[in-house]
């Protein structure tokens, strides 16, 4: 019975639970709802990964009104990957804020960045499982709004600005996505997505659709930040607290990557997104500078969450370097990436707010020695560190293979060598952070010798992500099988 | 001519778009950000409401007397999205308020220049 009705739990457990928060406002209770509600939608998450691998699509009609009148919750290998993601990341992270949020966000304010996490992830939620076009772009709107808000609940004052740049750019790219579906709607009289998708095609060499396309692509890249459009990004991860840096990172530019995908693959077909638009030329060329900008900047940092940004930047790079490769094998790194990825740098900016938790600086001037007193941390950091570069036995490992298969397999050997450059840059920033924490002696010389590790309730959850990250480069099976069975859904195979 | 005044309504959209954007980019002081970001959304606003209207068409109300009628999908989908602008300003505003407290200025040049040393 309770079965037939969990894509739309998955959405309204968080929605309902977000204003008891408000109502609640202590704060060891507010978190105990906002960790109940992850991992709530977590399980909900893997009954409907399940329930996708076993009997394919899912279709749930909001209020038992069919489309394309009523709008429609759709459940695909894909986006069901893709919450699994964003809910295990929010029940990680959930697990760890408590003593994070309590540190860096003013206490009287606590019960609301609760409260916007919750709509935070109800409108992730929501952006992915939905298949309407209008309903996705007020979804969009939540998880924005709330995601601003909460990177101002930090306590530096840079953080304001930096969450005010990103609502004026998130904005104007998420108006671009509204021209998009209007623009959309005005050519097929409809919204549903995959009713979109058979009616395009009579329209599709009209300017209309055209500047649709445009604008959609535009205003996507623009939300996940990629190169040349991230302004907004670096700031704004740096100076939110670090709760927030963690899930951010690791989730929402893979929903609005998960979005670019759904409207380039299923909407616009790729034989019209890749064949007659060349976007895959275009986003190549992005690709592989946001993979060097990123990561050239990113060596030039002394703020370890400001390297972990560009770092970011970098990681978009590679995700959109795979779709733009449009093969199996290419999309599938892409789609694996998305995953690694949300496990690489969660991990990593936990482990930052850790370092936080004890050092009250991010700054690596301040952190010389940091090895001796926080072993357990520190070593977690060097094994986050080398699956973002990509050493074996570690996540970064699956996704760059497959993604240098994928570029073999067009005998593209210079994009290979590009991929490794990447790698390399990777291990010059990685490696900075860890010649200070282990190798240069600490700046007062009477702590050196105490012991300051992080508390066990930030570091079990750190710890545990830093094995998954472990497990699924050893055992990257499920991972991958999942990744190449979208790719090949993607692209229209069986 | 007919692509003059017939699409007049595109006309004024795209113009307010451009005008809103230009000012979103161009200016500096945080308030008037947020004024052409509203201009900018508006002309969206704009857009889709002339995109649901039909020439001599009539709100959508059966009655024996009309047989044309405007689409009212997009008409109900701006009253949404003017719901999230409204948001998005209020927002907006609100960390303009904490930026002034923190900084004492609206200016993004000399904001920036505060952060700097």
């Amino acid at each position: 019975m309770i079965s037939q009705h969990l894509p739309v739990l998955q959405v309204v457990v968080p929605l309902l639970f977000a204003p008891l928060c408000v109502l609640l406002r202590r704060h060891t209770l507010v978190w105990c709802v906002a960790l109940l509600v992850s991992w709530c939608s977590f399980f909900i998450a893997i009954l409907l990964l399940q329930q996708v691998l076993a009997e394919g699509e899912i279709v749930y009609a909001m209020g038992g009104w069919d489309a394309p009148w009523g709008i429609e919750y759709r459940l695909d290998i894909l986006n069901a990957f893709v919450l699994l993601i964003i809910t295990g990341i929010a029940s990680v992270v959930m697990s760890f804020a408590r003593e994070s949020v309590l540190k860096e966000i003013a206490e009287d304010r606590i019960y609301l960045f609760y409260t916007a996490f919750l709509l935070n992830l109800t409108g992730l939620c929501g952006v992915v499982i939905t298949g309407d076009a209008f309903n996705m772009f007020v979804f969009i709107e939540i998880a924005s709004l709330s995601s601003y808000a909460m990177i101002s609940a930090s306590q530096q004052r840079q953080a304001l600005l930096a969450a005010y740049r990103y609502l004026i750019l998130g904005t104007v790219g998420a108006t671009f996505i509204l021209i998009g579906v209007g623009l959309l709607y005005a050519m097929t009289g409809t919204l549903n997505i995959a009713d979109l998708a058979v009616r395009i095609k009579e329209v599709e060499n009209t300017r209309t659709i055209i500047t649709a396309f445009a604008f959609f692509t535009v205003g996507l890249c623009i939300k996940f930040g990629l190169f040349p459009l991230h302004y907004w990004l670096p700031n704004a991860y740096t100076y939110a607290p670090s709760v927030v840096s963690a899930f951010l990172s690791g989730t929402t530019s893979k929903v609005f990557i998960y979005v670019l995908l759904r409207f380039l693959f299923t909407i616009f077909g790729a034989e019209y997104a890749f064949d007659v638009m060349l976007l895959d030329r275009i986003l190549m060329v992005v690709a592989i500078l946001a993979i060097i900008s990123g990561s050239l900047a990113a060596i030039y940092q002394d703020n370890i969450k400001k390297m972990l940004a560009y770092s970011s930047i970098a990681q978009i790079g590679y995700m959109i370097l795979g779709i733009s490769l449009v093969s199996v094998s290419g999309l599938m790194a892409g789609i694996l990436h998305l995953f690694n990825h949300a496990l690489i740098k969660t991990a990593l900016f936990m482990i930052v707010a850790c370092i936080f938790f004890r050092f009250d600086s991010v700054l690596l001037k301040d952190l010389k020695g940091v090895g001796r007193q926080m072993p357990w941390t520190t070593m977690a950091f060097v094994i986050g560190g080398l699956s973002l570069i990509g050493t074996p036995l570690t996540v970064g490992f699956i996704s760059k293979w497959y993604l240098i298969v994928a570029a073999l397999e067009k005998d593209w050997w210079w994009l290979a060598a590009l991929i490794l450059l990447g790698s390399i840059l990777a291990v010059i920033y990685i490696w900075k952070v860890v010649e200070v924490i282990y190798f240069q002696s600490s700046n007062t010389d009477s702590q050196s010798s105490q012991f300051k590790e992080a508390p066990l309730s930030m570091l079990i959850p750190v710890w545990v992500i830093i094995l998954a990250n472990i497990y699924f480069g050893v055992n990257a099976s499920l991972t991958t099988g999942i990744a190449r069975q979208a790719a090949v859904y993607l692209l229209g195979g069986p | 001519m007919e692509n003059l005044l017939g699409l007049y309504n595109y006309w004024v959209a795209i113009a307010l778009m451009m005008m809103g954007f230009y000012i979103v980019i161009a200016n500096e002081n945080l308030i008037k950000k947020l004024i052409g970001l509203n201009i900018f959304q508006v002309s969206v606003f704009i857009l889709f409401i002339s995109m649901g209207y039909l020439d001599q068409g009539t709100a959508p109300i059966y009655s024996e007397a009309y047989t044309q009628y405007s689409a009212p999908l997009p008409h109900v989908l701006i009253l949404t999205a003017i719901v999230v602008g409204i948001a998005t300003t209020a927002l907006g505003l609100a960390l303009t308020v904490r930026i002034y407290q923190a900084y004492g200025s609206i200016n993004e040049a000399e904001i920036a220049e505060m952060d700097q040393d």
